[in-house]
């Protein structure tokens, strides 16, 4: 519950975040000042129609891109402000990174696409390993360790690529349409995933165009033309349900 | 209306009172549509004026028993085999209100379709919770009953439904997005605006699975 978060620090912080491409004729805005700011335990999604900024704010969250102007905080660390090596170091460190697909690199295995971003951190071979297997393990995906993309289904991909993106210490996870290609029973087992792990206190941001999927987030915020122009908090459901009246 | 024929429903099961009824029919619906116990006891009434039940005694503690007649067995197959009419779809509040909204003045029909957005948004949220719950209770088997299962049943048709406005609502806010553009721009709108200068981004020209799905 965010009334228990609030005196936390955010996972992510995003402030007055602009991304302007182009210029004169031809400029996009396709942020326009967004403000926004996830906790651990929290699991927000964003909606909203094509084209209204969704994977500009995702890119920009994961410092895949740079703003125009505004900050993106990291657990603190202004991710605008960092050199390329830090940016570098705090991508692999903190920020789990989940597309529609091609999440997998497809000559490894799923241990061994799950232990690269440890590998990559400095961290030995072994040690990598055993951490990825631990990660599988507490995710309900240890059977499925030694196979290659190629013999999992999409919906196992998808979970191995959000395990990907949680292993060790890192608690904040970007997804952009990670169910896209998926059939919606599929879907719902890579949300049930990413729910899971937010409610272990991880903290994601998921980009949706289904409804049902967004239903799974604690907040969901509604992007229009670059801003955002509503957002829903949970109600707490029992009450919903009692005081509802008498239908069909 | 149905209360009629889930009475009946629960009757086939053995004889029970009223209180009992209100009681396992809110069980399985989860206290979706809630029942009053006057509901109940009319609802009783015409059924037994109609043969469909009749009294049968009364408990240790003195309820009013009552039980499933054969005709009352009879009309209760007839409603399982029989389809639930959708020749007269029920009326719609918001697909009336939606129709009052287009071209009327002062109204902001964007602004309509947002506030529902989010209140039928809000109200998957909801469904989504209890369901994840129901499902726990299901899976560890810790409930053991039946009612979990039907409860489970009813939170996800009302998933399925709102999931439906939902999607209809953006539907709708796309569809009269693109009846407002002047002709010359809707032609030009599909083509995002291209900086040559730009490093492309992951993102820009990447096509959407979900998209094509959804056109
Ligand atoms: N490299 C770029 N150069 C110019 N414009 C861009 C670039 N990348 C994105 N845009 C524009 O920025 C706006 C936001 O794009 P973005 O990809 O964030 O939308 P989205 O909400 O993710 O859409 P979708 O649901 O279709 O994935 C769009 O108008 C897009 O055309
Ligand atoms: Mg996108």
């Amino acid at each position: 519950m965010p009334d228990q978060r609030q005196p936390q620090q955010p996972v992510l912080q995003l402030e007055r975040l602009v991304r302007t491409h182009g210029s004169g004729a031809t400029e996009v805005h396709a942020l326009r000042g967004i403000d926004l700011a996830v906790y651990p335990g929290e699991l927000v999604a964003v909606m909203g129609p094509s084209g209204s900024g969704k994977s500009t704010l995702l890119t920009l969250a994961g410092g895949l891109d740079a703003p125009t102007s505004g900050r993106v905080l990291v657990e603190g660390t202004d991710i605008t402000a960092a050199s390329r090596k830090q940016l570098a170091a705090l991508r692999r460190r903190s920020i789990g990174y989940v597309f529609q697909d091609y999440n997998l690199i497809p000559a490894l295995t799923a241990a061994e696409n799950v232990a690269l971003p440890r590998e990559l951190d400095g961290i030995s071979a072994r040690k990598a390993r055993a951490s990825a297997l631990a990660a599988l393990e507490e995710m309900g995906l240890i059977a499925l360790a030694d196979r290659f993309p190629d013999e999992m289904s999409g919906g196992q991909q998808q979970r191995v690529a959000i395990a990907r993106a949680l292993v060790g210490d890192r608690r904040l996870v970007l997804a952009d349409e990670p169910t896209g290609a998926l059939d919606s029973e599929t879907g719902e087992s890579v949300l049930a995933l990413l729910r899971s792990r937010c409610d272990a206190g991880a903290a994601g941001v998921l980009v949706t165009h289904e409804p049902r999927f967004a239903a799974w987030a604690d907040r969901v915020v509604f992007l229009r033309d670059g801003s955002v122009v509503d957002e829903t908090m949970r109600s707490h459901a029992d009450s919903l349900l009692s005081g509802q009246a008498g239908g069909q | 209306m149905s209360i009629r024929h889930g009475l009946l429903a629960l009757l086939e099961r053995g004889p029970r009172y009223g209180s009992q009824l209100r009681t396992e029919f809110e069980s399985r619906t989860g206290s979706t549509w809630p029942l009053n116990v006057g509901q109940v006891y009319t609802t009783l009434a015409r059924l037994e004026r109609d043969g469909l039940v009749a009294p049968d005694g009364e408990d240790a503690a003195g309820h009013t028993l009552y039980a499933i007649t054969d005709t009352g067995r009879a009309e209760l197959r007839e409603w399982y085999e029989r389809p639930v009419d959708r020749a007269n779809p029920p009326r719609d509040e918001l697909s009336i209100k939606l129709a009052m909204a287009v071209g009327a003045p002062g109204v902001d029909i964007r602004a309509v379709i947002q506030s529902q957005r989010h209140a039928t948004i809000r109200a998957m949220q909801d469904y989504t919770r209890l369901k994840a719950t129901a499902l726990a209770a299901v899976e560890s088997g810790r409930s053991g009953e039946r009612d979990d299962v039907a409860w489970l049943l009813v939170l996800e048709q009302l998933i399925f439904q709102t999931e439906a406005e939902a999607r209809w609502l953006d539907h709708c806010e796309a569809r009269l997005v693109r009846l407002s553009l002047p002709a010359d721009r809707r032609a030009a709108a599909p083509e995002p605006p291209q900086a040559a200068a730009e490093t492309p981004a992951p993102h820009t020209t990447r096509p959407r699975t979900a998209r094509t799905r959804r056109a």
